[in-house]
């Protein structure tokens, strides 16, 4: 059983053997580059369910997109392309913390690692509170589906107030499933800062945090295509 | 574990990148380019995707069966689109005979 | 073989049953076998809320105008009844139940790759299960299992959230197994297992599995934008405000198409095993069964609009879709010629998972051909919604799936128990159910042919006779179901001790002790031979 782990081009150092008795490895794995392997491939199997389930309300958005184009042009005319911007930025900001957070605990350094951890958090707490504030605007302009819609007339520029609406419904479901997905990545990075602050990170088993980080950086692969599809339909140019 | 990883300079120059990238998106979008502002927009997007898909997720340095579950993925979404796509845009082509 | 197992008599050894005790032990269990028990006892549970569903259907139609319920009752009883045995039965049963036990086994492991997700999946089980309860005593939903818009998202006051919710918690039960069994199966072979040295119930678990994985989330989101739509009042499906109601019928039919071949795939695995067992040979054309899983699993991507062909949806996209429809017939088709020159010189004896095993062919093969009628886009037309699709989904689901469970379920029972079952009285349930089967859904065929609606709660009396005949089969059929339940119980207590492998079966699941020990193995196995090693027939012993 260790004899594949003590040998081959994967070697690992003789020091990580020992660690076959840990407590960091599962029962029902060989060792923990098994151990490792196997998480790495069942989050990335899990992000592809993710990307099916984005998927169907993508799929819905092209159609109607398609079909109500200038509806789509005016809806997105009327969201405010600087707090999306600033949400961009600041989520590839926190991509980047993520990142460099992971790199902190595959070297062993707490501090670092907490460090990194927290600033994530945080700019993953000022993307929501972007979030809300824009949610909030457009319930201030009677732009919510089913709530309070009831648009001015210049802000259809032209096109059919259904067609608006619509955009509306596909804005605030597909904003609205991001933002969950971000509070459940808040919520994991929190629990996996507080484990790194009680020293259950060690070096040899960081794998929570790298699969936590994978997850993070997904959610920001979908708000990369959110921002321009639901952001720049037609420009900003007129 | 045993993989590489890239570097922190990597993953500094990956930022910059993005950070270009994202303000290049917006520029963008005030420039009258009619349909190619879509266009670009979402090709910068995919390449601002690959970015972090393959250096903070680390999808470059990992086992090809990791890339093949990504490649499925996007797949199976190309599936679900385009098949329902061909049915919203061909509907009228053809009417079904009438009473 | 067996004898090579020593024959400590069950009490005294310790295995996954009597390794600890106490409701506690099993609720919080990360052991395989153990989830694989849990969710016998709830799928079996609502295989019989479903049942009744049935049952008061069948009793209703035994008069053209109805003689048991209001049309209202008869609307949320065919509901209950596609749900409950569409979500919480058919889905689950042989993948989380046969599926969990085996796939460590099979493939020399202590347990699955997340043994935690695995009983996660189960609590997810049972809340979506418990959802859709709810909405079943609270009155019940009318809307057919498929949810159909605007109709379930506008015009009804039934329970539809809840329902919807139900199933939407339940499909990340489906998709947690599935990612469970890709990822132990890709990572965790024993050493030695190669992918062509697996048992074929492997490759239809890990077909099943890439399903689950990818379709599952699209029916989530359809559920989820139904749910939003029924509360907020807005509308992605609503034509009045320019939405479509296709739309909601594409993102449904994308998983729930695939759906009925997570239904069929497992069932098919398990004829692959029984078959060889019992006629004592290894399997014909290996690799061709093997990859015609992942093909079925593949293709059944493509087809989901020929449930639609009378929809609304282009006619054009309809030939497209017809055309793959005939085209994921072949694999079946395959399977079914493989597994007839599998038997073709076997040393064949007729124990009761045989009995399973070849009625699953026959029946299987019917209900696909008559699948091609419903592919074919003109005679669709005149199908559609009518008894004939129902037959034709029935000999498959009952004809086909059911009855490779119970064929599954029979065959490692005494792998499961450690106990033999009474087979007299197995084979003569197996009768039982094949003739019972029969006489309820033949007559469908011909009542669909003849042109009468499926989820009406009344007909014309030109067809009573038929509908009287379904009846009657369905009440046979109940009884040949209690009768299982009845001797399987009965065996746990008083059946004789099985010993590791009584039917002297190929494969790891039999070098093990019966019950197996918590971690399965009493040393890990290494996988050296090729899978199937039956000797050849003339030389056979049992």
């Amino acid at each position: 059983m260790s004899e594949s782990a003590a040998s081959g081009p994967l070697a690992l150092p003789p020091r990580e053997s020992a660690l076959s008795a840990s407590p960091a490895l599962h029962h029902q794995f060989e060792d923990i580059e098994q151990q490792h392997d196997a998480g790495n491939f069942g989050i990335w199997v899990f992000l592809a369910t993710e990307m099916l389930f984005f998927g169907g309300v993508f799929t819905g958005y092209i159609i109607y997109r398609s079909l109500y184009y200038s509806g789509f042009a005016a809806g997105s005319h009327g969201l405010e392309i600087d707090l999306g911007a600033a949400m961009m930025f600041v989520l590839l900001a926190s991509s980047f913390t993520m990142a460099m957070a992971v790199h902190a605990a595959r070297e062993g350094k707490h501090r670092p690692l907490i460090g990194f951890l927290s600033v994530t958090i945080i700019l993953g707490v000022a993307f929501l509170g972007m979030k809300f504030t824009e949610y909030f605007h457009k319930w201030q302009e009677h732009m919510v589906p089913g709530l309070n819609f009831h648009p001015a007339l210049e802000s259809l520029r032209g096109a059919p107030e259904h067609t608006v609406e619509l955009f509306m419904c596909f804005y605030f479901f597909m904003t609205g499933l991001h933002a969950l997905h971000m509070i459940i990545g808040i919520g994991l990075l929190t629990v996996m800062a507080i484990l790194a602050w009680r020293g259950k990170i060690p070096r040899e088993n960081y794998n929570r945090v790298e699969f936590s980080g994978l997850y993070w950086h997904f959610v920001d692969i979908i708000w990369i295509y959110l921002f321009p599809l639901l952001y720049l339909i037609g420009g900003r140019y007129k | 574990m045993s993989e590489q990883t890239p570097s922190v300079g990597t993953y500094i120059l990956v930022f910059m990148a993005l950070l270009v990238l994202a303000a290049l998106t917006t520029g963008i979008a005030y420039v009258n380019l009619g349909p190619f502002n879509t266009v670009i927009a979402l090709a910068i997007a995919v390449v601002k995707m690959s970015l972090v898909g393959l250096f903070f997720m680390h999808l470059w340095y990992s086992p090809g069966l990791n890339r093949i579950v990504v490649l499925a993925g996007f797949f199976w979404l190309a599936l679900m689109v385009s098949f329902t796509l061909a049915d919203v845009f061909t509907r009228s082509w053809i009417n079904p005979p009438g009473p | 073989m067996s004898t090579a197992v020593a024959e400590v008599p069950v009490e005294s050894r310790i295995h996954y049953l009597n390794a600890d005790y106490g409701v506690k032990s099993w609720l919080f269990t990360t052991d395989h076998k153990r989830i694989a028990l849990l969710y016998l006892g709830s799928i079996t549970l609502m295989f019989f809320i479903g049942g009744a569903a049935a049952v008061m259907m069948r009793l209703h139609l035994i008069e053209p105008a109805g003689a048991l319920v209001q049309p209202e009752t008869y609307n949320k009883l065919f509901t209950m009844h596609g749900v409950v045995m569409v979500f919480f039965f058919l889905v689950p049963s042989i993948p989380a139940t046969l599926g969990n036990f085996l796939v460590p086994m099979m493939i020399g492991a202590r347990d699955l790759a997340f043994p935690r997700l695995n009983v996660l999946s189960w609590y997810v089980y049972i809340t979506g299960a418990a959802f859709t309860l709810y909405a079943l005593i609270s009155g019940g939903v009318d809307t057919g299992w498929t949810f159909y818009t605007p109709l379930s998202s506008h015009y009804l006051n039934t329970h539809v959230i809840a329902t919807a919710l139900g199933v939407f918690i339940t499909g990340f039960s489906s998709i947690l197994t599935g990612l469970n069994f890709i990822v132990t199966i890709h990572k965790m072979r024993a050493p030695g297992m190669t992918w062509k040295r697996m048992p074929l119930f492997l490759w239809s678990m890990y077909a099943t599995s890439i399903i689950f994985v990818l379709g599952t989330p699209v029916i989530a989101i359809a559920l989820f934008l139904l749910g939003l739509e029924r509360l907020f009042h807005v509308g992605i499906f609503d034509p009045a405000i320019g939405g479509d109601p296709i739309l909601f019928q594409h993102l449904f039919w994308f998983y729930s198409h695939p759906a009925v071949y997570i239904m069929i795939l497992p069932g098919m695995g398990v004829v692959s095993e029984l078959v060889t067992c019992f006629s004592r040979k290894k399997p014909f054309g290996y690799i061709f069964i093997a990859y015609s899983s992942l093909a079925i699993a593949m293709i059944s991507f493509f087809v989901w609009g020929h449930h639609m062909f009378v929809s609304g949806q282009s006619v054009y996209a309809g030939f497209i879709f017809s055309a793959l429809s005939f085209a994921v017939a072949i694999p079946s088709a395959i399977k079914v010629f493989n597994w007839t020159a599998t038997l073709y010189k076997g040393s064949i004896s007729y124990q009761a998972p045989m009995l399973y095993a070849l009625g699953f062919i026959g029946l299987f093969t019917m209900g696909g051909l008559t699948g091609l009628f419903l592919a074919s886009l003109a005679t669709d037309v005149h199908l559609h919604d009518t008894y004939f699709v129902i037959a034709h989904f029935h000999y498959i689901m009952v004809g086909g799936a059911v009855m490779a469970y119970l064929g599954g379920i029979h065959f490692w029972w005494p792998k499961i128990t450690g106990r033999l079952y009474h087979d007299g009285w197995a084979r003569f349930a197996a009768l039982v159910i094949f003739v019972g089967f029969n006489l309820t859904f033949f007559p469908q065929y011909m009542l669909g042919y003849l042109g009468m609606p499926r989820r009406y709660a009344v007909y014309p009396a030109e067809f009573q006779v038929l509908n009287v005949m379904s009846s009657a089969g369905a009440s046979i059929l109940g009884v040949g179901y209690l009768i299982p339940f009845i001797y399987l119980l009965w065996s746990i207590r008083y059946g004789p001790i099985a010993g590791a492998n009584p039917w002297g079966a190929k494969g790891l699941e039999w070098e093990t002790p019966s019950p197996p020990p918590t971690d399965n193995f009493e040393e890990p196995p290494i996988a050296a031979e090729e899978p199937y090693g039956y000797a050849e027939p003339e030389h056979a012993h049992v």
